[in-house]
Order: structure tokens, then C-alpha cells, then sequence
């Protein structure tokens, strides 16, 4: 542990710890650009130059040299101000002066620190240095003469994104940064380079010239499109959301966010459903009705209906108050009917660890072996599958893989496609496993087949002989795709009881007419026109026009997920607070309003009339769900399942990475992305295999 | 003036045959088993007795550097790096060890690679040198087919390896840590440091790397011992003799082999004919490659060849690559060509460099036609300063100093070219 003075204050460090590290513990500014506290330290920009009393006589690079016993650092003396002023000024005697019309403009680190640290007017009276622009996709847009060739880019795409394909090219001040022979990058994770890049060069295509740094109103929030619950800001100028940038969040998203999640909020205009609907029944067609006549028809329409015949299914982005809204109603009703799970997969529920990634996501830094089953991470959970490229890559973490091949940005040893393989491995492995944290990571599209359950009894039953389930760890992990389905699997929206049917059996029920009325809650990533009977009375309530309104009677238009409060669980069971940033448009409602007004059309008042009474009632049901970012440990109990496992080999449920909810369908810039990386994607797969 | 008895390369003029047998006529390889039977501490002891100090430029102890490498032997393989990407403008004492004395390298090789634990030698060999490169890889199979390098090379019991690497053309390359990198098969951009090359150079192994000249010149130095060498020169601190390469406005340009801290006047004199229409005509010299600053006339007057005589006067030894102009030369436009050189090669890493070359080039050429203020001689004397000392390695400072020698020592003459610029535009 060495003791270093910097600026006349003693500090102690970690060995290893960089100088610059030591003085911002300090309070000290360092300015830099190269330097990212996630990434490797090349020192190019030398803009952290600091001095070292004793050392030689000039400056040294902060963020590159380790602090040593008894080191004296001045980051203040005549010598540091001197060397930052001229590295300053050799960084700007090539960038333009184009701040104006820069959409890095206000959030830009060049121009903060060339105010903080430079001159205050240009010596250069040369021409400046221009640079093509290179066309790296739909997502990234490049003002390449604006790069400082601080390299940050390149080494993200390499060592967290694990697609090297930035890179250097030429030298001197003739450098650019590009692509290896002008292929576009192909990454889920392409958006945060627009973060990383200190300055305008790197920034977002969809966003381009549409909203300044300053004009936006920021609202912390919580990811929807997939099941990690990344830690979000949303930016919204009136009731648009312009952008989505991740927060910090260690144990979740460190911070990054996928593509997903930052380039999809285009789509939060598109397609919206604004004012409610209801189905002509001579036409066909959906007409415009207001909220009373809407309301007045399901009141008609539901008369008589009893409970049993009742069903309601909860989709991909339904907050928990919501879920427990509609469970509520479905409760004053007395119908048992209801399931959460609408890509058709069939678990145990009983216990809470039966359906977590019971590991925790920070776990897979502890982890000394991890097996991927029936899943490819990096579609259904980009930024989960960066960490276990780092767990790979700095901690030489062993990775295997059962179910489909794919690329997964790391080399990975391939058990076999099916379940027979998980058995057979276990068999060769028993009592000879060298891990201390093995990490199973089982996709859950693994369990939406007739067999899911038996699939999920004997993979705990595997699991708990390879010593992945012990005392003191538990490395039985369920990867969700859904937002959504853990809190609704907290909050018990399964079928109740023994009389109580779920997905697959309401469905069914639609066809046969036992079930004559169905409430859908966001459902709508299934074909609900071709897998719902035509006799049913379909409700549906979500914000966007997609497959559930197809087919929908009644159409009660929602909120999205930036334009309500809520509470959404991860795939970790972590409760997070997501918050509205801005109003549903037209006559939309908050979707627990809506349910809280019809039920007191349909005679069946729900006792709640605030948000606060609402969380209230789910706190005292379900403690967990109101502490707020704490994971509540669950016990693993033997998983019950019925059946025989089938042979058919594990599939991968995500096709389309860009089309995975109605958001993203609904959005410009996610089918952009599609068609632009069909053909890499192929390549790509090409060159794995 | 150096006795031909001490002289260590007898045949760089190439007037023999560089092949093996010749070789050993001139008394390379004599006896190299019984120098390694000596001890590693023994060779380094002679090294540091030696005084020899680097030849590729920066003038570090070379006894000291190769002690550096770790002692105890680990997993990890040790490795001899010879630096023979000889790319400063101004030098050319490398090129002829390859072509003409290629065996004393590959000797030196093996006596510094056991020294230092290593059981392989990479050459790094610039691109350009094609037919040098030809020379030592002839050299190379000889020696493994008379056993002189291979396992128990030479008979020493010390098994050894000499890898022959082509470089690109990059001059950057010649940087030690680019050079590694660009063995490695990367792009050649020096590396931070600490860790130096010796904790962690070529994949990450501890590694030393010398020029061509300093491994070449050690088993001559071993086999006569460092009292021998160190009784050379003008003092302990700048000791032996010196490859010097004299370039330019001279009667006959050479290669000389002389002692450290001649006098610069008599180096030329002696060896090179005197310059161009007498000793009077000279106008400046750059003493030590293009990197060093230039010496206006009254400092060549009585200024010695050596480190420490050369940093008193603001420039330095560098590789000896004596650059003579006598009156005839416009110093401006030549210091700008080498401000353009620098801007071509520097390898585009760190902020200063890769933009101050390119600024000061745009300023030097305006200087040439004096299409400027006197105001931006300052100011492009800011301008190197900014870049000297705030890069990752010396290519910053190479190319500043040159400007700063001219501003230093010739701010007249820039000023006469501006005022004359203006006169003619007026």
C-alpha cells in the first residue's frame, strides 16, 4: 500500500492504483481524454500530464504510471499548467471550430476542459486538417475531423464490445480512426461509443441535430427491453423522449446499455394508441370511442360472464403495479385464469429461486466457470454478455455452451444442442468439477415447450449434482427476456389453484369457448389474431398498436414505460423505480388508472385510488417489491416438475435482436438496423462456425 | 587519431569478404566459449568497467542496462532485441556493420544473450535494407552450420537462436518499444513506460534492446577487456571509440571508426578531406543526426565528439551522424525538410507530436520564403517546447530540437529572410 503526496495532501492507495487514479480519490481534477476507467491505458493524449518530483525533468502521464512509496506530485506546479496548455492547444489547432452546429455541443469534454485548461485564442494560421467520414451504420454517425484520436472507440469495440474492428489507420497527423476495410460495426452495444467519445466525432445518427444537451428535461429511470432493468436517463424536450443514456449501475449495467435500449425510444411515437377503441362488429373495423362508451361495452360485454370463463395475460413491459391491478380485478371476479408467461414457457414458480438469476449479475465476476443453456446472451441480454466476455478475457473464466451456435464475441467450448448433453456432461463431470462458482445461465426460451417443466426439474437436479447449487452459492441462474416477468412471477400472476389454466390452456380455452372473455395487459408477443378464438372477447390495453390491438374488441390505450412510475423487477429479482418522464399522448392513461376506472364501471371498485395506496397494498403483500435496489435472498427448494423431457435440441427464442417488443417494431432506426446488419450477421456466423 | 591496433572494425569499409572465414582471419569468434565459461557476472562487470555507453543515441550505460535484465530465470524466456532499423537521416554506421562485419554482431549477439539469460536474438532490420539483410542472413547460416549459434552455440553450452525480423520502413520503429510491438506483428507505436522493455518487452518477457553497434563492439571489448576500451577517449564517462558518419559538404564523405571526443574540426579534417572550400566555408553542422540541434561555426571551432562535450553546447552525440553545410546551404529549407520528415514519421500517437510536426513543418516551410512575422519565431519556438518532453517517446523531442538548434543559433537569419519577404511583396 503505498503513501504518496499529491498537491501537499498524503494519500494511501491500493498498489496498482495510477496517479490520476489516487488524485481524483483526492478530489483533485486531472484533466483527460484517453483515459477510461474501463478500458486499457494507452496515455496518447497526454492531457494528464502531472508532475513527479524527482523523477526526470518533464512531466509524466498520470493515468499510465502507478503511484509509488513516497512519490511527490504536483498537478498544480508552473511545469503541469505549461504541458496542459500546450497539449491543449495541439488538440484544438486540428478540431474545428464547429461547436455550433455539434450535437456534442454542451456535453462535450474538449470544449469543457479547452475553457478549463487552454488558451483563450488560436496561434494556428495554417489550413486545418479534414477527415472523410466513415459510415459505420444506422446507429453511429461520424464527424471524423472532429477526432482527437484518443482511441477510446477502438478500444471499446475491442475489449468490451469483442468486435475489433476499429482501428488506426496511417500515421502522424494523417491518423483516423476507421473501419478495417470500411466494414460498418456491427455491435448491440455500438451506442455507448457515442458516450466514451470525448468529443463530437462519434455521435447518435437518430438524434442527429435534434435537441441540445441543455433544452432537456433528464428523468433516471429503468430499462424495459430487456430483463436486467439497465439504469437509464431519459431525455425528453416537451412529451418526446429524444434520447436514452445509461446510468451507472455496477451490479447491473456497469455503464453501457445495448442499442435496444438507447436507439428504440423513436418508436415511443410511432404507432401509439391514443384514445380508445372499440371493434365495429359490422365492419370489422376499430372505431374511435371515448372512455365512458368503451367502458360501457366492456360492462356489457362482461354481464354474465363468470369468473372461469374469465382470463387475463400480462405481456413484456407491464410495470407491477399494473400486474397487481389486473390481478386484483381478476381476483374480484373470482377467475384463476391468468399467466404472465406469453412465449409459452411452462416453470415452477413455487419458490422465488426457481425463476431468479440466482447468482446475481455481479456474480459473474466471481464466477470460475459458466455453461450458457438454450440462450445466446447477446441478443437477450447485451450487456450481461459483455461481463462474461470479461470474466473471459480478464479472469480466463472457462465458457460452454449448450443449445445453438452462435457468435458470441468470445470462444466458448460446445457441450452439444439438447438437453442429453447437459446429462451427459453431468455424468463426465460429477465430483471432478474444479469450479468453486460455476455459473449456469439458462435462457428461458429453454422452458417455453410442452416439457418445460420436466426440463426445469431435471436441470436443477443437474445443476444441484454438479455442485452448482451449494450452501453458501447458487449459480442456478434463469435468464427473463421480459421487463416484466419477474415482478409478475413475484406477484403470483400464474394460474391460482388447481382449476386455474395458464398460457397455452387459455388459448385453447378462446378456441373451445371455456373461456369467453380475455384480458390482454401489453400481451403482444404472440399472434393473438391467429392464436386467440375468434368467439372470445379480447380487451386489450397497451400503448402501442401492434399485435394484441389487431385483434383486440375493446382497445384501452396505456402508458409506455417512460410515461408512467413503476416498479419493474429484474432478472435478478432486484425491485427498480422506473419514473415517468413525460405524459401519455392523446387520451391515454396510466395503465393502473385505466384498470382502477374500469373496475369501478364494472361494479368491482378497486381499493385504491392513489399511486401511494396502490404501492401501499403491494408493499404489504409483497415487502420485497418496496425495497427499492436490494435483492432479497430466496432459499432454493427442490424444483417440482411433471413429464418427461423431450429430445428436441434447445432453440435461441430472439431472431431479430432490433424487433423484440412493440416498441422496437414500432420504432424507424431498430428496422433500420435490421436490414443494415442482416448480411454482417451472416458473415459473421460464417466465420464462427 | 585512433591506433589501427586499437581499431575494433577492421573491415567496415568492406575491402574483405564479410562471410565467416574472413571473419575469423580478423579474429571473430576467437575463443567465444571461453568468454561465456567466464560468467555472466564477469561479462557484465567488463561491459560496466567498459564504459561503453549506447550507440543508437541516447548514450545509457550499457554494462548497467543488460544488468537490468531479472537474474533469477522464471517462465517466461528472456530475449536480445538488436536494433538495425538505422532510419535517423544523417546515419549510415549501422548498414555498414551489416553489410561488412555481420559476424561480429552475430558474436555479440550470443555474449550479450548469455549475459542476460536470453536463449534467442531478434534483428530488427529496417526494411530498406535489403541487400544488408541478405549479408547477415548469409552470416546467420553460416554460423548455425559451423555451430557457432543453434544449441551449444559455439561450443559454450549455451544453446542460442538469431532471428533475422524485416521491418516496413518506419523510422518510429527504431523506437525500442515500437520496435517490439512491431515484431509482435502490431502497428509500431512505442509503448508507455514503466514496465521497460526489461520486465516486460517482447511478448511481455523481459527483453533488452541495443543497436547493432554497441552488441558489435562487445566481444572485441571482452576479448581485451574493459580497461582496454575504457583507456580510449577523452574520459571514463565518454570512453572507447566511436563510429562516425560524416555526410555532406565535405571533400569525401565517410565512415570513420575514431576515438570518443575527437575534436569535431579534426574528425573532419583528418578523415573526410575538410569541408567544402576550407575549414572557413563551413557554415553549421549537425553533429549527431538529424535529431540533434545544429552548431554554428564558432562552436565546431573547438567543440569535442563526445556525450557529455556536446550536451554542454546544447546538442548531442545521438548516433554520430556528422551533417556538414557549409555557406553554399540554406539552413532554413534544410531544418524544414527535416521538420517534413518528422511529420511523415511520426507515428500519429500522442496529441503534440502527431499535430505539432504538422505545424511546425507548415511554419518552417512559410520561414523559408519568409513569409511570416518575426512574432512566430517565438511562437514556433513555443511550439517545439510545447511538444519536447510531453510525449510517450522521443520522436516529440527529436523533432523540436532541431528547430530550437536553428532558432538557437540562426534567429538572424530568419529574420533577414522575413524582412526580405516583405520587401519583395511590398
Amino acid at each position: 500500500m503505498p503513501k504518496l503526496t499529491i498537491n501537499d495532501m498524503e494519500i494511501e492507495v491500493e498498489q496498482g492504483t495510477s496517479i490520476l487514479q489516487a488524485a481524483q480519490a483526492l478530489g483533485i481534477e486531472v484533466p483527460h481524454f484517453c483515459y477510461h476507467d474501463r478500458l486499457t491505458v494507452p496515455a496518447n493524449c497526454r492531457m494528464c500530464l502531472v508532475e513527479v518530483e524527482g523523477g526526470p525533468p518533464k512531466p509524466a502521464a498520470s493515468c499510465a504510471m502507478a503511484c509509488g512509496e513516497g512519490m511527490v506530485v504536483r498537478t498544480d506546479s508552473e511545469m503541469v499548467t505549461d504541458a496542459r496548455k500546450g497539449v491543449m492547444e495541439m488538440m484544438l489547432i486540428n478540431h474545428p471550430l464547429d461547436c455550433p452546429v455539434c450535437d456534442q455541443g454542451g456535453e462535450c469534454d474538449l470544449q469543457d476542459q479547452a475553457v478549463g485548461y487552454g488558451f483563450d485564442r488560436s496561434r494556428f494560421a495554417e489550413n486545418k486538417r479534414a477527415v472523410p467520414d466513415k459510415e459505420l451504420g444506422p446507429l453511429i454517425k461520424t464527424v471524423m475531423s472532429r477526432c482527437i484520436n484518443c482511441t477510446r472507440c477502438i478500444r471499446f469495440a475491442e475489449e468490451i464490445a469483442g468486435t475489433p474492428v476499429l482501428g488506426q489507420m496511417n500515421r502522424g497527423e494523417d491518423s483516423e480512426v476507421g473501419t478495417f476495410i470500411g466494414e460498418i460495426l456491427r455491435t448491440e452495444l455500438s451506442g455507448n461509443l457515442v458516450d466514451i467519445c470525448p468529443v463530437g466525432a462519434l455521435t447518435s445518427k437518430p438524434y442527429a441535430f435534434k435537441a441540445r444537451s441543455w433544452e432537456l428535461k433528464k428523468t433516471q429511470s429503468i430499462d424495459v427491453h430487456d430483463a436486467l432493468g439497465a439504469n437509464i436517463r431519459i431525455d425528453v424536450r416537451g412529451r418526446e423522449v429524444m434520447r436514452i443514456l445509461p446510468r451507472l449501475h455496477e451490479d447491473i449495467n456497469e455503464e453501457w446499455i445495448d442499442d435496444r435500449t438507447r436507439f428504440s425510444c423513436d418508436g415511443l411515437n410511432k404507432a401509439r394508441l391514443d384514445r380508445p377503441y372499440i371493434r365495429d362488429e359490422d365492419s370489422g373495423k376499430l372505431v374511435e370511442a371515448s372512455w365512458d362508451e368503451a367502458f360501457a361495452f366492456i360492462a356489457g360485454k362482461l354481464k354474465g360472464v363468470k369468473g372461469a370463463e374469465m382470463a387475463a395475460l400480462v405481456g413484456d413491459l407491464a410495470a407491477v403495479e399494473d400486474i397487481v391491478a389486473l390481478k386484483d380485478l381478476m381476483g374480484a371476479y373470482g377467475s384463476p385464469n391468468m399467466d404472465c408467461r406469453t412465449d409459452g414457457a411452462v416453470f415452477s414458480a413455487a419458490s422465488r429461486a426457481d425463476y431468479l438469476f440466482n447468482s446475481t449479475i455481479a456474480g459473474i465476476d466471481e464466477a470460475d466457470a459458466i455453461l450458457l443453456i438454450g440462450t445466446n446472451p447477446r441478443y437477450e441480454a447485451a450487456v450481461l454478455n459483455a461481463r462474461i466476455r470479461k470474466a473471459h478475457f480478464e479472469r480466463d473464466v472457462s465458457i460452454g455452451l449448450v443449445g445453438e451456435r452462435c457468435d458470441l464475441t468470445y470462444p466458448y467450448h460446445y457441450v452439444g444442442p439438447g438437453m442429453a448433453d447437459v446429462e451427459k456432461m453431468v455424468k463426465d463431470y460429477k465430483g471432478k468439477m474444479k469450479a468453486k462458482r460455476p455459473v449456469w445461465i439458462i435462457g428461458s426460451g429453454v422452458f417455453a415447450r410442452p416439457d418445460g417443466a420436466a426440463i426445469h426439474k431435471a436441470l436443477y437436479e443437474a445443476a444441484k449434482e454438479l455442485g452448482v447449487i451449494t450452501k453458501d452459492w447458487n449459480g442456478f441462474n434463469i435468464l427473463h427476456r421480459a421487463a416484466s416477468r419477474v415482478g409478475a412471477l413475484d406477484v403470483g400472476f400464474v394460474p391460482q389453484g388447481k382449476g386455474g389454466r395458464g398460457f397455452a390452456s387459455i388459448l385453447e380455452g378462446t378456441k373451445d369457448g371455456s373461456i369467453k372473455a380475455l384480458y390482454m395487459l401489453g400481451a403482444d408477443e404472440f399472434d393473438a389474431r391467429a392464436e386467440i378464438g375468434w368467439k372470445c372477447f379480447v380487451i386489450y390495453q397497451g400503448h402501442h398498436g401492434d399485435y394484441g390491438a389487431a385483434r383486440a374488441d375493446v382497445v384501452l390505450p396505456g402508458a409506455a414505460y417512460t410515461e408512467k412510475d413503476g416498479i419493474y423487477v429484474n432478472t435478478e429479482g432486484r425491485p427498480q423505480q422506473g419514473k415517468r418522464a413525460s405524459f401519455p399522448p392523446g387520451d391515454a392513461k396510466e395503465d393502473w388508472a385505466i384498470l382502477r376506472a374500469l373496475s369501478e364501471a364494472l361494479g368491482k371498485t378497486l381499493p385504491y385510488d392513489t399511486p401511494v395506496q396502490l404501492r401501499t397494498r403491494i408493499v404489504e403483500e409483497w415487502p420485497h417489491l418496496g425495497e427499492f435496489d436490494l435483492i432479497q435472498p430466496a432459499k432454493s427448494v427442490a424444483v417440482k416438475g411433471a413429464g418427461k423431457v423431450l429430445k428436441a435440441a434447445f432453440k435461441n427464442p430472439v431472431k431479430s435482436f432490433y424487433l423484440t417488443n412493440a416498441i422496437c417494431r414500432a420504432s424507424d432506426t431498430m428496422s433500420k438496423c435490421t436490414d443494415a446488419f442482416k448480411g454482417v450477421d451472416e458473415k459473421m456466423l460464417e466465420a464462427a462456425e | 587519431m585512433l591506433r589501427d591496433e586499437d581499431r575494433i572494425f577492421t573491415n567496415i569499409y568492406g575491402w574483405e569478404e564479410f562471410g565467416l572465414k574472413a571473419a575469423q582471419k580478423r579474429g571473430d569468434w576467437d575463443k567465444t566459449a571461453s568468454l561465456i565459461k567466464k560468467g555472466r557476472d564477469w561479462i557484465i562487470e567488463e561491459m560496466k568497467a567498459s564504459g561503453l555507453r549506447g550507440r543508437g543515441g541516447a548514450g545509457f550505460p550499457t554494462g548497467l542496462k543488460w544488468s537490468f535484465m531479472p537474474k533469477e530465470p522464471s517462465e517466461r524466456p528472456h530475449y536480445l532485441v538488436v536494433n538495425a532499423d538505422e532510419s535517423e537521416p544523417g546515419t549510415c554506421k549501422d548498414r555498414d556493420i551489416l553489410r561488412n562485419e555481420p559476424h561480429k554482431l552475430l558474436e555479440g549477439c550470443l555474449l550479450a544473450g548469455f549475459a542476460m539469460g536470453a536463449h534467442a536474438a531478434y534483428i530488427y532490420i529496417r526494411g530498406e535494407f535489403f541487400n544488408e539483410g541478405s549479408a547477415v542472413i548469409t552470416a546467420i547460416e553460416e554460423a548455425y552450420d559451423k555451430g557457432l549459434l543453434g544449441k551449444n552455440a559455439a561450443g559454450s553450452g549455451w544453446d542460442f537462436d538469431v532471428i533475422l525480423h524485416r521491418g516496413a520502413g518506419a523510422y518510429i520503429c527504431g523506437e525500442e518499444t515500437a520496435l517490439i510491438e512491431s515484431i509482435e506483428g502490431k502497428k509500431g507505436q512505442p509503448r508507455n513506460k514503466p514496465p521497460f522493455p526489461a520486465m516486460a518487452g517482447l511478448y511481455s518477457c523481459p527483453t533488452t534492446v541495443n543497436n547493432v553497434e554497441t552488441i558489435a563492439v562487445a566481444p572485441t571489448i571482452l576479448r581485451r577487456g574493459g580497461s582496454w576500451f575504457a583507456g580510449l577517449g577523452r574520459d571514463e564517462k565518454n570512453a572507447g571509440t566511436k563510429l562516425f558518419c560524416i555526410s555532406g559538404h565535405v571533400n569525401q564523405p565517410c565512415n570513420v571508426e575514431e576515438e570518443m571526443g575527437i575534436s569535431l574540426k579534426e574528425l573532419i579534417e583528418k578523415h573526410a578531406g575538410g569541408v567544402r572550400g576550407g575549414w572557413d566555408n563551413l557554415k553549421a553542422i549537425i553533429p549527431g543526426g538529424s535529431s540533434t540541434p545544429m552548431l554554428p561555426k564558432d562552436i565546431c571551432d573547438h567543440v569535442h565528439m563526445d556525450f557529455d562535450s556536446l550536451r554542454e553546447v546544447n546538442s548531442g552525440l545521438g548516433t554520430a551522424g556528422v551533417i556538414v553545410m557549409d555557406k553554399s546551404t540554406d539552413l532554413i529549407y534544410a531544418i524544414a525538410r527535416l521538420s517534413y520528415f518528422y511529420k511523415h514519421e511520426s507515428c500519429g500517437q500522442c496529441t503534440p507530436c502527431r499535430e505539432g510536426t504538422g505545424w511546425i513543418w507548415r511554419i518552417m516551410t512559410r520561414m523559408v520564403k519568409g513569409n511570416a512575422t518575426v512574432d512566430e519565431i517565438d511562437m514556433l519556438w513555443d511550439v517545439t517546447k510545447e511538444i519536447e518532453g510531453n510525449t510517450i517517446c522521443a520522436l516529440g523531442d527529436a523533432a523540436a530540437w532541431p528547430v530550437q538548434g536553428l532558432i538557437r543559433h540562426f534567429r538572424p537569419e530568419l529574420e533577414h529572410r522575413i524582412m526580405e519577404y516583405r520587401k519583395m511583396v511590398a
